[in-house]
């Protein structure tokens, strides 16, 4: 039920690459294909979470094989076919040559500062109370699923599934990625910071028994450790 | 919305990613829905515009003025828009600070989530699957990669970016920079250093 994306403790990926990598892009393409995604995600229609989620429907094959910006690539072209602003006759058919004016939507270059400067917020005002209380144990829920849809996204990560932690921080209300990247609604709800050791997380496998990691995680991933 | 295609849309153009972003282009421009002349200020922005001298600015800020580095860790995102920097991928900022028993490092397993107001665009090994992957369960090998040696005592904690917030290492000030300026002090600080994967020193004399 994982996705391939969600490699986080994986074993078999080898040394880390380009760890003294300094250029912002490598290739005139790479800068072309995140300004597209930024340039087609102004256009307003799809949200951040549901932009993720395309890139994770990759199929593990293409996923694997491609670079990373080769899966922006991919997962903006599907959520354009998607969102219906682009057609599949449109990417087969002849160029059908400069058509019309400007969609009204499209980001001007004059207001590019502007729209990458904007401080927008994930935090939403409603919403369920918070549950849990800074220090308080919580144990995660069994599966790292989402249930609203089947196969849908999520941001519980696998290897932190049905593990027992320590709440480290309150970040109050934020929108909630499993509804949000379906246009299910924001569905706000408390968000956590999750503290787990290392051996929690990892048994045997774990390096140093003084170490741990923390996870933000939203209230419905979270059950009482009793439950 | 559908989830897994049958039929990957993206697969019907060119396989070549030069070319592909070139019909991809092509074809919204064509539709208006994007003004090429956006996407070379886009590209100026995070090429020339946004980066880690950002993020080194608020750093050296934190070492010089006890009060803006309480204000940075009480609430980093308003701490760090005093000095202008705010915006996409920055919208709720955290700052961790590194000490002498523990060390920070953050990653996003999922993706490749990163602060881009004050780092800019993550590098190619913050995306890589191999950094994605073991980061999370062996951290301390993967700073021994990097080159960072921790001291007796000092734990690893990491921060996996799973929601919208989004995580500075205030790294630790080295020994020896009393009599440096701030924005000497900024010179210093690396990249990497503001990720958990470098440690910040001192020049050499």
């Amino acid at each position: 039920m994982s996705r391939v994306h969600d490699m986080g403790g994986r074993f078999g990926d080898g040394p880390i690459p380009e760890k003294d990598d300094s250029e912002v892009f490598h290739t005139d393409w790479e800068a072309r294909a995140l300004a597209l995604n930024l340039a087609c995600g102004a256009l307003g229609a799809w949200n951040i979470d549901a932009s993720r989620h395309a890139r994770e429907c990759l199929t593990p094959k293409d996923y694997a094989g491609f670079t990373y910006y080769e899966k922006w690539l991919g997962g903006l072209t599907d959520i354009l076919v998607d969102s219906d602003l682009l057609t599949m006759e449109d990417l087969d058919g002849p160029p059908a040559g400069p058509a019309h004016s400007p969609d009204p939507r499209a980001l001007k270059p004059e207001n590019v500062d502007r729209a990458m400067h904007a401080q927008g917020s994930y935090m939403r005002p409603e919403g369920p109370q918070a549950k849990f209380r800074v220090g308080d144990p919580v144990r995660t829920v069994p599966h790292a699923q989402n249930t609203l849809v089947k196969g849908g996204h999520t941001r519980l990560p696998a290897y932190a599934a049905g593990r027992n932690g320590t709440i480290e921080r309150l970040h109050g209300n934020h929108v909630f990625p499993d509804s949000n990247a379906h246009f299910l609604g924001p569905a706000p709800q408390p968000l956590y910071a999750v503290r787990f050791t290392a051996h929690d997380l990892w048994g045997a496998d774990a390096e140093a028994s003084g170490d741990d990691m923390v996870l933000d995680l939203w209230q419905s991933y979270l059950l009482e450790p009793s439950a | 919305m559908p989830h897994d295609h049958s039929d990957h849309a993206h697969s019907h153009l060119p396989s070549d990613p030069e070319l592909r972003v070139r019909a991809l282009e092509s074809l919204l421009v064509d539709k208006g829905l994007v003004d090429p002349a956006t996407l070379n200020a886009l590209i100026d922005t995070y090429e020339n515009k946004i980066g880690p001298r950002n993020g080194a600015q608020v750093v050296a800020r934190a070492w010089v003025d006890p009060a803006f580095h309480a204000r940075l860790m009480e609430d980093a995102t308003a701490a760090i828009a005093e000095l202008g920097f705010m915006g996409r991928q920055g919208e709720h900022m955290v700052a961790v600070q590194n000490t002498p028993t523990q060390h920070n490092l953050v990653v996003c397993t999922l993706c490749s989530c990163y602060p881009w107001p004050i780092l800019g665009i993550p590098p190619t090994w913050y995306k890589s699957d191999a950094y994605r992957s073991r980061a999370i369960r062996e951290p301390r090998a993967v700073l021994a990669e990097f080159g960072v040696e921790l001291t007796d005592g000092q734990s690893v904690r990491v921060w996996d970016s799973t929601a919208e917030v989004r995580y500075l290492v205030v790294p630790m000030r080295p020994e020896g920079t009393q009599d440096l300026s701030e924005s000497d002090l900024a010179a210093l600080i690396s990249r990497n250093a503001m990720i958990g994967t470098d440690l910040v020193k001192a020049p050499s004399a």
